[in-house]
């Protein structure tokens, strides 16, 4: 596999050790796995976790021996990567809440059926297969989260941040909303309705934000630029169109 | 089952921290384990894999809490592929395949195919409509189910049918998913009804059951 011998030693050498931790973890109990990653457990990440510091070798190893074995292909694999890098991600969703804010016919169908608007731009896909969308208003507020694990809409979003995986904002999010969204920076007013869409099913929520202020000139690609991820889950606002923009243009 | 993954509502977990300008992957390893996980599928089929969802679930909760997302991932991976014999203890220590084993091979789908996820064409009679009062059931199953602890027990309305999916609980071994075809609502419970008067009663929360979870009201 193109180690030189020097690198495999010490690669056998460390991975016996690594293997024994994953292989134990997965066990009831795991006591063994517990006991060998606690050796690793320097470094804390901002949700508490931590990520042993062998684990980028035990996964190209595991790699390594399943394409040995034939049993997966690399280049899937970096096709997969790829799609969710640089293909499928928060622009597609972007795009739907573009059209949304431009073509009130397609607003309306979008609020009808996500699925089918959101495939009329040809986004559809795992974790997208049952859309709704749900509107954010000067009175109503929704927010998405997945309690019981990471469900997320994947044609339109991409992948989840981490901090949608996170035990604390899944364990918040549908108890107190109004402390999460300050935590974005959101305050909201006391009279505006909160509505906590928790997606552990089979259904994904897309958050149609309010269209900011101050973009009534604005075509659809440049509103798209003002749609962020965090706004189409619920966390934030779209943002506002950049100040040059607004300058001579009256209040905003 | 009533797991650590079940988490809505907790306290103690501190603060949602977002970052700037994350990047899908935060390592090179976490991006070759979402891609493994879905190209490794297939060779769970006939292997008896079942619910990848009940896996992670069912990891020790002081290592799921201590472990990243995709080490959570990658920790069920391994599980899997050792106890299907596909990769060995061995094979794992040194890195490297093992020549003298015969090369893995795919099976056949089982006879009986799970309903799998997603709608369903097939005709169920709706026990609830919009607007109907339902009560959710008390139920404490040991396998994985979608019915999140905190409205157990709990009043809310049905605002919408979604149609026919196939139940995803599974059996206390993670088996059996997907075989009972029926209605899932959305159902909208006040906050109020589920925290008290720790939540303002302009707020709600909107989940999704299975026919099967609730009850008239």
């Amino acid at each position: 596999m193109g180690y030189s011998e020097s690198e495999g030693v010490g690669r056998r050498k460390f991975l016996r050790e690594a293997a024994a931790g994953a292989a134990g973890a997965g066990m009831a109990g795991g006591t063994a796995g517990a006991a060998g990653r606690a050796m690793h457990q320097q470094e804390h990440d901002r949700d508490h976790q931590v990520v042993p510091d062998d684990i980028a070798l035990r996964v190209r190893a595991l790699e390594s021996i399943l394409i040995e074995k034939e049993m997966i292909d690399p280049a899937q694999l970096d096709a997969v990567v790829d799609t969710y890098e640089n293909r499928i991600g928060p622009r597609n969703g972007a795009e739907v809440v573009a059209r949304a804010w431009s073509d009130p016919d397609y607003k309306a169908r979008l609020l009808e059926d996500g699925t089918a608007a959101i495939a009329e731009l040809g986004f559809g896909g795992a974790q997208g297969e049952h859309m709704v969308v749900v509107e954010n208003t000067a009175t109503v507020h929704n927010l998405v989260v997945c309690t019981l694990c990471s469900c997320y809409p994947w044609p339109t979003l991409g992948l989840p941040p981490v901090w949608y995986k996170s035990a604390a904002y899944r364990a918040r999010a549908v108890i107190e909303p109004r402390a999460v969204l300050r935590e974005f920076g959101l305050e909201l007013d006391e009279e505006v309705e909160v509505r906590v869409w928790d997606s552990t099913a089979e259904v994904r929520y897309l958050v149609l934000p309010e269209r900011p202020d101050g973009t009534d000139g604005l075509g659809e690609a440049a509103l798209a630029d003002l749609v962020t991820r965090d706004s189409m889950i619920g966390a934030a606002r779209a943002a506002p169109p950049a100040t040059e923009a607004a300058g001579d243009g009256g209040d905003a | 089952m009533n797991g650590i993954h079940d988490m809505g509502g907790m306290d103690g977990m501190g603060p949602v921290t977002p970052e700037e300008n994350e990047p899908v992957f935060h390592e090179r390893w976490e991006g070759r384990v979402y891609g493994l996980t879905r190209a490794l599928g297939r060779w769970g089929r006939g292997r008896d894999w079942g619910s990848f969802r009940f896996a992670l679930e069912s990891l020790p909760p002081a290592d799921y809490l201590r472990m990243s997302y995709y080490e959570r991932w990658f920790t069920v991976m391994v599980d899997r592929l050792l106890g299907s014999d596909l990769v060995t203890e061995d094979e794992l220590a040194t890195g490297y395949a093992d020549r003298s084993r015969p090369r893995p091979e795919l099976l056949p789908a089982p006879a009986t195919e799970s309903l799998g996820a997603g709608l369903l064409d097939v005709e169920v009679p709706a026990g609830f409509s919009p607007g109907d009062e339902v009560r959710v059931r008390n139920l404490h199953p040991r396998g994985h189910t979608r019915l999140p602890r905190y409205t157990r027990g709990r009043r809310g309305t049905v605002i919408r049918d979604n149609g026919v999916y196939a139940l995803q609980d599974t059996d206390e071994q993670g088996q059996r998913l997907g075989e009972t075809p029926q209605h899932v609502y959305t159902v909208r419970f006040s906050a109020r009804e589920l925290w008290g008067d720790r939540a303002s009663a302009r707020d709600s929360v909107y989940v999704e059951m299975w026919e099967e979870y609730v009850e008239a009201a």
